[in-house]
C-alpha cells in the first residue's frame, strides 16, 4: 500500500468503510510511514471534531406542535373526502348536495395538487441526473444488462422496450428517489437528447390516458399501466416524445 | 374509512414525527437560514404524510430524510438557483489540482464557530454528506440512498468535503494566529 492510496482512502478507513483487507493495509501502512500517519490524525481530529462540535441545529420549539396541526387538518380533509359521494346524494338537501359539489371539487384539487407535487420531483431529478456523473449506476445498451441489474435493488422489476430501431437508443439505467420512494430510472438518448423512463408501481390498475406537462422547459408525459406508473422526461420535442411514450405502451 | 385514516396520521405520528430534530438539521445544514429550513421540514412532512401509504416500513428516519432533502432541492433550485447550479462536483473539481494531496495539517485552535463556518462554505453536495455522515452517523450506503448516488460517489464528496474542511480551517487557524501576534 502506497502513500497515495492511503490518503485517498484514509477517510473511508476512518469511517470503518473499508473491507478487512484494505483496512489492514492501510493499518500496516501507518506503522511504516510517519507522514501518512500524521495525515491519518489530522483527518481523525478533524472527525472528532466535527462529531464533538456541537453542530446540531436543534428543531424550534414550536415546529412540531405546527406541523402537528397541519396534518390534523390534511387528515380531516382527506376523511371527509373519501367519503363517497352518493351518500351526500342520499343526504339530497340542497345545501348538502352543495356541499358535496364542494368537497369533490377538493378531490380533484388534491389528486391534482399530489400529480402537481410528483411532477416537480420527477423534472429536478431530471435536471439533476444531467450534471456529470449522475444519470447512470449502470451503463449498457443491452435491455438483458439492465434490467438484472434492478434485482435486488428495487421490490418491482422495470419493464420497458429498447426502441434501438426507432432511434431511441437504450444507455442504462440508475435508482433515483420521487418523493421518497426508491424508483427505477432506464436512460435512452435520441439524438443529443437524454430521456430518462421513470417507472414505479403505483398500485394502479389503468390509466390509459396519458398526461403531458411541460415543466422549466421540459416535457413530460405520464402514464399508469399494470399497476405500474410511468414518467417521461426530456428536452425532445413533445412529438418525439409521444412517439417514445405510445411505443413504450406497445 | 375513518378508522384507517385515523390508523394513518397516528401511525404516521409514532413513526416519522420523532425524527423531526433529524430532518431540521438536516434542512437548516443544507438551506442555510433557520427559517427556510422551518418551511421546508414543514413541505417536506405534508409531502411525507401524503405519501406514507407508499412507505413500505423499514427505517422511517432515512425515509423521511430523503424527502427532506429531496424538498430542499426543489426549494434551492427555486430560491438560489445561481448559488445552486455553481456549487456542483464539475465545478469544484476543476478548481482541484491533480497533484498529490499534501499532508493534512493536525488542527489545535478550531472552535465550533470556526468548524460552522467552514461547513457552511462547502458546496452543498458535500455539506450533505458531511452532515449525512457525521452528524446523523449514517453509513455510506445510506448517504448514498438518501442523496439518490453511487457508493463511490459518497465516498469521493466525503474525502474532497474532508479535504476543504481542512484547508480551509488550516487558513482560518493561521489568521487567528496572526491576529493574536498582533
Amino acid at each position: 500500500m502506497r502513500c497515495n492510496d492511503t490518503r485517498e482512502l484514509i477517510g473511508a478507513y476512518i469511517d470503518g468503510e473499508l473491507d478487512l483487507v484494505r483496512s489492514l493495509d492501510i493499518e500496516g501502512h501507518l506503522h511504516e510511514c510517519s507522514a501518512c500517519s500524521r495525515n491519518y490524525e489530522a483527518y481523525h481530529s478533524l472527525h472528532r471534531m466535527v462529531r464533538n462540535g456541537e453542530l446540531y441545529f436543534d428543531a424550534p420549539a414550536g415546529l412540531e406542535k405546527r406541523i402537528r396541526k397541519s396534518l390534523g387538518r390534511a387528515n380531516r380533509f382527506s376523511i371527509a373526502a373519501s367519503t363517497s359521494t352518493w351518500r351526500w346524494a342520499i343526504v339530497a338537501a340542497s345545501a348538502a348536495a352543495a356541499l358535496a359539489i364542494l368537497l369533490y371539487a377538493g378531490m380533484i384539487l388534491t389528486s391534482h395538487q399530489n400529480w402537481d407535487l410528483i411532477a416537480r420531483d420527477v423534472v429536478s431529478s431530471h435536471i439533476r441526473s444531467l450534471e456529470p456523473g449522475h444519470l447512470y449506476d449502470v451503463e449498457s445498451n443491452d435491455q438483458h444488462n439492465v434490467k438484472p441489474w434492478f434485482n435486488g435493488k428495487v421490490d418491482f422489476s422495470p419493464t420497458f422496450k429498447d426502441l434501438t430501431d426507432m432511434d431511441y437508443n437504450l444507455r442504462g439505467g440508475r435508482l433515483d428517489a420521487v418523493d421518497g420512494r426508491q424508483v427505477a430510472v432506464i436512460v435512452f438518448t435520441r439524438r443529443q437528447h437524454i430521456i430518462n423512463l421513470y417507472i414505479w408501481p403505483s398500485g394502479r390498475t389503468g390509466n390509459p390516458n396519458e398526461e403531458i406537462a411541460a415543466r422549466q422547459g421540459y416535457n413530460m408525459i405520464h402514464w399508469s399501466r399494470d399497476g405500474m406508473t410511468f414518467w417521461a422526461v426530456s428536452d425532445l420535442n413533445t412529438d418525439d416524445l409521444r412517439k417514445f411514450a405510445k411505443a413504450q405502451q406497445e | 374509512m375513518r378508522f384507517l385514516e385515523g390508523d394513518k396520521k397516528t401511525s404516521f405520528e409514532q413513526s416519522v414525527l420523532p425524527h423531526l430534530g433529524a430532518a431540521y438539521n438536516l434542512a437548516r445544514w443544507l438551506t442555510r437560514n433557520e427559517y427556510d429550513a422551518e418551511d421546508v421540514v414543514q413541505e417536506a412532512y405534508m409531502r411525507a404524510f401524503k405519501f406514507f401509504g407508499g412507505f413500505r416500513g423499514g427505517d422511517s428516519r432515512a425515509w423521511l430524510l430523503t424527502i427532506v432533502r429531496n424538498t430542499c432541492y426543489t426549494w434551492l433550485q427555486q430560491n438560489r438557483s445561481r448559488e445552486f447550479a455553481t456549487g456542483l462536483d464539475q465545478e469544484s473539481y476543476t478548481a482541484e489540482s491533480e497533484a498529490p494531496d499534501p499532508e493534512a495539517n493536525l488542527l489545535r485552535n478550531v472552535d465550533s464557530e470556526m468548524l460552522k463556518r467552514a461547513i457552511d462554505e462547502l458546496p452543498v453536495e458535500f455539506r450533505e454528506a458531511i452532515v449525512l455522515r457525521e452528524l446523523e452517523e449514517m453509513s455510506y450506503k445510506e448517504i448514498a440512498d438518501i442523496s439518490g448516488v453511487p457508493l463511490g460517489t459518497v465516498m469521493s464528496r466525503l474525502a474532497r468535503g474532508r479535504k476543504r474542511l481542512q484547508q480551509v480551517l488550516t487558513r482560518a487557524e493561521s489568521k487567528e494566529r496572526q491576529h493574536e501576534v498582533q
